[in-house]
């Protein structure tokens, strides 16, 4: 019974965010946003690469670790600040929030639901630089050799734990003023430069590699490396060449269960306080 | 059988930078079936006391028990049998139609597919906006958003609904069919509960079968609109009409409980409520005194509003 009330709040959440993302009442704006943003800000990257490194046939290896850490952290960004921003606008900008959370249903379970909107589009970006990538830069790839199995059990269990770490995130706007982003940006920053987004974590001083590893997204982008990189050639780079594919799995499904929990915890938390402080119909004052 | 709302002791502080006390031990009771209105001035705790039995908002102390659950330990079992809305509001997603948004808000509630097309439909009707319901809500007016507000409160087919303020803003003929429409929902269906806040002393007149007077976090009084009236008791409701004075002076005659002053035709009607009869010869010295004339005088049978300056020691405006 209550299994199927949340599949139903995941339904209806999803197909809500879906108008939203899809609200193609302005496409060049909404073009601009979802995809040439992201795909620029990845650009940025390859040219600092290509003016390090002057071209790219030199280090296929390290091109690839370079521009796929890039591509797929698009992922992070999208989907953890496109949960937390779920609150911040259902709560001011359409004021439903309110309403909902009076409602049966379950806050998390509907918040879940409107971040599929965001995975979807976040999902196109990636598959877009992709494309870029192999078709433009020369970036190697090859469906034959790709590992499709352990990419598509990576994928699920990194989106699930972004999906937590945005949840956690998001029980923290609760709580906060909109233009209180600060919190997200600050943890977005510093999960890109510990997990290896676009370096491997062996620059890090001692301290950094240690936190590096204890952030799931880090064990995530190295399968997501392995999986599609043709060849070996890209496992010696991320400073996790020590361990094999199952072994980094299984870190990964480790932190993602521990994330999911905290981030499950934490989100009542906050539920709990945003009800006890009055925050849940909060309109930003400026 | 419980109670549809029961208060004990409740109270709610605000801490900031001055520690603001909402609520200041309540203690209320309202039983199913009745439409139950909350009156008082601005800043009262109406909304406050609304928002803690809708589960919004925690108690600072003491409990509350909505459909025989308590609002805090308890707020699933509750969410499923109310719903509420506060005048004024304006949430709602602009890019859905409004259909599609009463729609979303019914299946949030779980009503089966079939029954909540026909009752959303219903309530288009009954609330006249059946030609804008599958408009974009971005392009609709205030008004027509709040009414569509108003139909998602009662699309849900709570057993209790709050309501707060729920003609605010509104234009006269629509206010009168909201106010028509609240009556029937309670009447027309037993063990149906309504609780509602409200400025309009007519509004709280004409649909509550209680009402509970509210005073800085306080209850003052709860009574039906009649027992209200009664204790002003017969003498001492009066209406002056005077050349414009500074009423200040007025109110604080010793006798007068409470007065209430607006400009009619370039006169002033001061309608007031006082301890006795014999204290009007003092307050028509004090016009005289003020430089004011008087131009009219008449005694009244109390009304709600003479109640609650009684009550409060002033008016609601
Ligand atoms: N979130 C909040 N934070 C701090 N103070 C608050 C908050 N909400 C309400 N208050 C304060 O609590 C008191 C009661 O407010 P409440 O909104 O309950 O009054 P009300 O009776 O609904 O008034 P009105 O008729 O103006 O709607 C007011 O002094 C208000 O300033
Ligand atoms: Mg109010």
């Amino acid at each position: 019974m209550a299994v199927r009330d949340h599949l139903r709040t995941l339904r209806l959440a999803a197909w809500l965010g879906w108008q939203i993302e899809s609200n193609w009442a302005r496409p060049a704006l909404f073009l601009l946003y979802s995809f040439i943003r992201p795909i620029a800000t990845t650009l940025i990257l390859v040219i600092m690469y290509l003016i390090i490194k002057q071209d790219v046939s030199s280090d296929p290896a390290f091109f690839s670790y370079v521009y796929l850490g890039a591509t797929f952290y698009m992922f992070v960004s999208s989907v953890v600040f496109g949960i937390t921003y779920v609150i911040h606008a259902d709560r001011e900008h359409y004021q439903t929030l309110r309403n909902i959370y009076i409602s049966p249903v379950s806050l998390y379970v509907y918040i879940i639901g409107r971040a599929t909107g965001k995975v979807a589009l976040a999902a196109l970006a990636v598959v877009i630089s992709m494309a870029f990538g192999i078709l433009v830069l020369g970036l190697p790839f090859d469906p034959m050799l790709v590992d499709w199995p352990l990419f598509a059990i990576a994928m699920l269990l990194g989106l699930a734990c972004l999906v937590s770490l945005g949840l956690a995130l998001a029980g923290i706007s609760m709580l906060t003023a909109k233009h209180s982003t600060s919190i997200n940006e600050g943890v977005g920053g510093l999960v890109y430069l510990l997990c290896g987004a676009v370096f491997p974590i062996t620059v890090l001083p001692a301290w950094g590699q240690a936190i590096g590893l204890m952030i799931p997204v880090t064990y995530w982008l190295e399968l997501i490396r392995r999986s599609l990189y043709p060849g070996e050639g890209i496992a010696m780079l991320g400073g996790l060449q020590d361990f094999g594919d199952l072994t980094i799995l299984s870190f990964l499904l480790a932190s993602t269960l521990v994330f999911a929990a905290l981030s499950l915890a934490m989100f009542h938390l906050a539920d709990r306080n945003a009800r006890r402080k009055g925050k849940l119909d909060m309109i930003t004052t400026y | 059988m419980s109670s549809a709302i029961e208060v004990r002791s409740l109270s709610r502080v605000f801490s900031g930078r001055k520690e603001i006390v909402a609520l200041d031990d309540v203690d209320l009771t309202v039983e199913e079936g009745e439409l139950f209105g909350l009156l008082g001035p601005n800043g009262a705790g109406k909304t406050t006391l609304i928002k803690i039995l809708c589960t919004l908002l925690l108690p600072s102390s003491g409990t509350a028990r909505v459909l025989g659950y308590d609002v805090d330990s308890e707020a699933k079992q509750i969410r499923k049998r109310i719903n509420m809305v506060s005048g004024g509001e304006i949430s709602g997603y602009g890019l859905l139609t409004i259909r599609e948004n009463l729609w979303m808000f019914t299946q949030f509630y779980g009503v089966q597919g079939k029954v909540a097309k026909q009752r959303i439909d219903a309530l288009l009707e009954e609330f006249g906006l059946e030609d804008k319901a599958d408009v974009k809500l971005r392009t609709v007016s205030t008004g027509q958003r709040q009414k569509m507000n108003i139909i998602r409160g009662f699309s849900t087919d709570p057993d209790l609904i709050f309501l707060d303020e729920p003609t605010l803003g509104l234009d006269v003929t629509t206010s009168i069919s909201i106010r028509n429409y609240l009556r029937r929902w309670v009447r027309e269906r037993e063990g149906r509960t309504m609780m509602l806040t409200t400025h309009y002393m007519r509004e709280a007149e004409e649909l509550c079968d209680r009402v509970a007077i509210i005073d800085r976090g306080r209850i003052v009084a709860v009574d039906t609109p009649a027992g209200l009236k009664r204790r002003v008791g017969n003498d001492s409701s009066f209406l002056i009409e005077t050349t414009p004075i500074d009423t200040a002076r007025l109110s604080s005659l010793t006798g007068v409980r409470g007065l209430t002053a607006r400009p009619s035709n370039g006169h002033l009607k001061v309608r007031m409520v006082l301890e006795d009869e014999s204290v009007i010869a003092d307050v028509i010295s004090a016009v005289v005194a003020a430089g004011g004339k008087v131009v009219g005088l008449s005694k009244n049978e109390p009304t709600l509003e003479d109640a609650f300056m009684h009550l409060v020691g002033r008016g609601l405006e």
